[in-house]
């Protein structure tokens, strides 16, 4: 069963216990100029926005197909049949295509080292592999971030908008967004205020390259083969027009 | 001032700029690889991406696409008129495969990681793709070269050996080529909602793979011109107009498509818009596509070496815009934010541009890269108003 994590702003009280987790989790610093920081880095790798009294969380969205795992020439990022989309640096060479491809500018850069690496919330996959919640949801006074199955998640968060219809955008964010992913969102404002965009396409994007990629098995040998048939027939009308003009003198001889 | 002085004073003064040049790049080599990306470059999370990739790869493999498009004409299709300018064709191919890989090692952050792609496979991922391309098609291309080398040095038993496969190398080289110029589009494809409708479209690979072509004709044009400006070369003027005539058609028909493509996705009314993306995305048509087809299609120009070599130009010029218009101002909006490169990135480009106009003067010089020259006949020279910075490379190796 895929796992997931439910996030449901409503609840949220920006109490960053969820940061502070995540960071001894993952053995990060943190300390209260970090909390500060609205944005996630190599070294911070969830965040809680504050618009007002709106809250809304930024982390891996953990696609079901992610695109990430999708163009690493390595497979250094994979999806896991639980849920998380881990990284592994020993095979990493460092292209950074992840961080071009990711709808959601997840993956991160450590540009200030020598030896760099990429760094993203990857759902705690060894405590999930344990059976353990993410260190977020653990933390969470409010269960505002829940851990779970992703399919009950999903129920359950179209219940909560069932429910109380005034209080949610009418929309589950990450149900169907690039395919899917096991974090999903829940807000009472429009996502795009916390910069979730809403124009993502729902299709997985490896799609959009797999549909090209698929044919060059068949194009390597056809391509061959019209090449050297376009060297045969041009050679050989070469060789015909020597022959008949060789035929031509002999003649005349 | 006779003929014999002149490039003496030149001489000095471009060697003179190589060495300032390769001294800010060892410079920028030490930044780069001991204080990490982030000091030697304006690289950030939003833009993994910049200058290296934007110019130094993808631009550097398309300037190398006279290789195979070369190769393909002489020795598949058979025309025998453009076998001269063979040798300083594949020469550059070379080159600027050589120097790709190399500016790939200053971009990668994990360099030395470079050879995993060929135990640790995704064949999902287009760059696993890229990173086979390069590997087999330079080694293809080095046997390619390898008669020039071989001739030199007399060996004539591997020379025999090569001549014979050299059918099969072409081959090779063609296939693997056409996968590699069209992936460097097809990397973008999973971007649908990042880089800008100008540039995004499921064509990519297509548009890619055509301007390569252009590129690489252009950039023979380009290359002749400049070898007999500066090396005394005949100028084969049938050959350029040839090939300007076979840029009509490539031109035409990557414009014609491209034009399709704009409104078959509805973004055709947007380029009337201002906008920071309208205004790159003209000047990237104008340079690559319309000016060069309007001076082509006048016949006068057509058949003129200086006509020939401006049109040239402005198809290097607007194709390189192109690269970097996918690799860095299509994305810029998207990402919220603007990159323009550090000066250490520039330095580090400028040593890869540097080392390329050294290494072609160098193998002029020592490798039989003009064997059929008919020495000291300079005629149909290119007018002197072509700007002279672009000699630098030729001086630099001396």
């Amino acid at each position: 069963m895929s796992k997931g994590i439910l996030y449901d702003a409503t609840l949220c009280i920006d109490c960053k216990q969820c940061e502070q987790a995540c960071a001894t989790e993952n053995g990060l610093p943190y300390d209260d100029k970090i909390a500060e920081q609205d944005f996630t880095s190599a070294y911070k790798y969830t965040t809680v926005l504050a618009k007002g009294d709106k809250y809304m969380r930024r982390l891996c969205m953990n696609c079901d197909d992610p695109a990430c795992a999708s163009v690493c020439p390595v497979g250094a990022l994979k999806k896991t049949a639980l849920g998380p989309v881990t990284y592994d640096q020993h095979k990493c060479m460092g292209c950074r295509y992840c961080m071009a491809a990711c709808p959601f500018g997840v993956p991160k850069y450590q540009w200030d080292k020598a030896v760099p690496g990429v760094r993203k919330c990857i759902m705690c996959s060894s405590r999930v592999q344990n059976g353990k919640p993410t260190a977020c949801a653990e933390a969470c006074p409010t269960g505002a971030t829940k851990f779970g199955d992703r399919d009950e998640l999903l129920k359950e968060a179209r219940q909560r908008i069932q429910e109380n219809p005034d209080k949610y955008v009418h929309h589950v964010f990450g149900e169907t967004e690039v395919g899917g992913t096991s974090v999903l969102l829940l807000s009472s404002v429009d996502f795009t205020t916390f910069g979730y965009r809403d124009d993502l396409t729902q299709r997985a994007l490896p799609m959009y390259t797999f549909q090209v990629l698929q044919h060059i098995p068949q194009f390597i040998p056809v391509f061959g083969t019209l090449l050297g048939g376009i060297y045969w027939i041009t050679h050989r009308r070469e060789a015909v027009a020597e022959a008949e003009d060789n035929e031509k003198k002999g003649g005349v001889q | 001032m006779t003929l014999r002085e002149l490039p003496k004073i030149r001489f000095t003064f471009w060697k003179a700029v190589f060495l300032v040049i390769m001294v800010a790049g060892i410079y920028c080599t030490y930044v780069r690889f001991f204080r990490g990306l982030g000091a030697s470059t304006n690289l950030t999370d939003q833009f993994p991406w910049g200058l290296w990739i934007g110019f130094d790869v993808m631009c550097g493999v398309m300037l190398a696409a006279g290789g195979f498009t070369l190769t393909a004409a002489v020795e598949i299709f058979n025309i025998k008129s453009w076998h001269s300018i063979m040798r300083p064709t594949v020469l550059t191919a070379f080159m600027g495969y050589l120097l790709v890989c190399a500016a790939l090692m200053y971009d990668l952050g994990l360099p030395w990681n470079i050879w995993h792609p060929l135990i640790m496979r995704n064949p999902h991922s287009v760059m696993f793709e890229v990173a086979y391309c390069v590997m087999f098609y330079t080694t293809v291309l080095a046997l390619e070269f390898s008669p020039i080398v071989f001739e030199r040095l007399g060996w004539k038993k591997a020379l025999t050996v090569v001549r014979r496969l050299m059918l099969v190398f072409v081959i090779l080289g063609v296939i693997l080529s056409t996968l590699h110029q069209s992936s460097l589009g097809t990397l973008y494809l999973i971007m649908p909602n990042k880089l800008h409708p100008f540039w995004y479209s499921p064509l990519l690979p297509v548009f890619f793979y055509l301007s390569a072509i252009a590129v690489g004709l252009a950039m023979m044009i380009f290359e002749s011109s400049m070898s007999s400006k500066y090396f005394g070369r005949q100028l084969e003027l049938h050959i350029l107009r040839d090939m300007g005539a076979v840029l009509v058609v490539v031109l035409a028909i990557y414009g014609l498509i491209r034009f399709e493509d704009l409104i078959a996705r509805g973004v055709w009314h947007q380029i009337f818009i201002p906008s920071y993306e309208q205004r790159f995305f003209l000047l990237e048509i104008f340079l690559s596509v319309i000016i060069p087809l309007i001076l082509l299609l006048i016949p006068k120009v057509r058949n003129s070496a200086q006509g020939l070599y401006l049109a040239a130009v402005l198809i290097l010029l607007g194709f390189v815009t192109n690269r970097l218009n996918v690799a860095i101002t299509g994305v810029e909006n998207a990402v919220g934010g603007r990159y323009a490169p550090k000066w250490t990135e520039v330095v580090i480009t400028a040593m890869f541009v540097a080392l390329g106009f050294a290494i072609f003067g160098l193998a002029t010089r020592y490798l039989p890269i003009f064997p059929e020259e008919e020495a000291h006949s300079p005629v149909a020279q290119v007018p002197e108003s072509i700007p002279i910075e672009i000699a630098e490379p030729v001086h630099a190796g001396d």
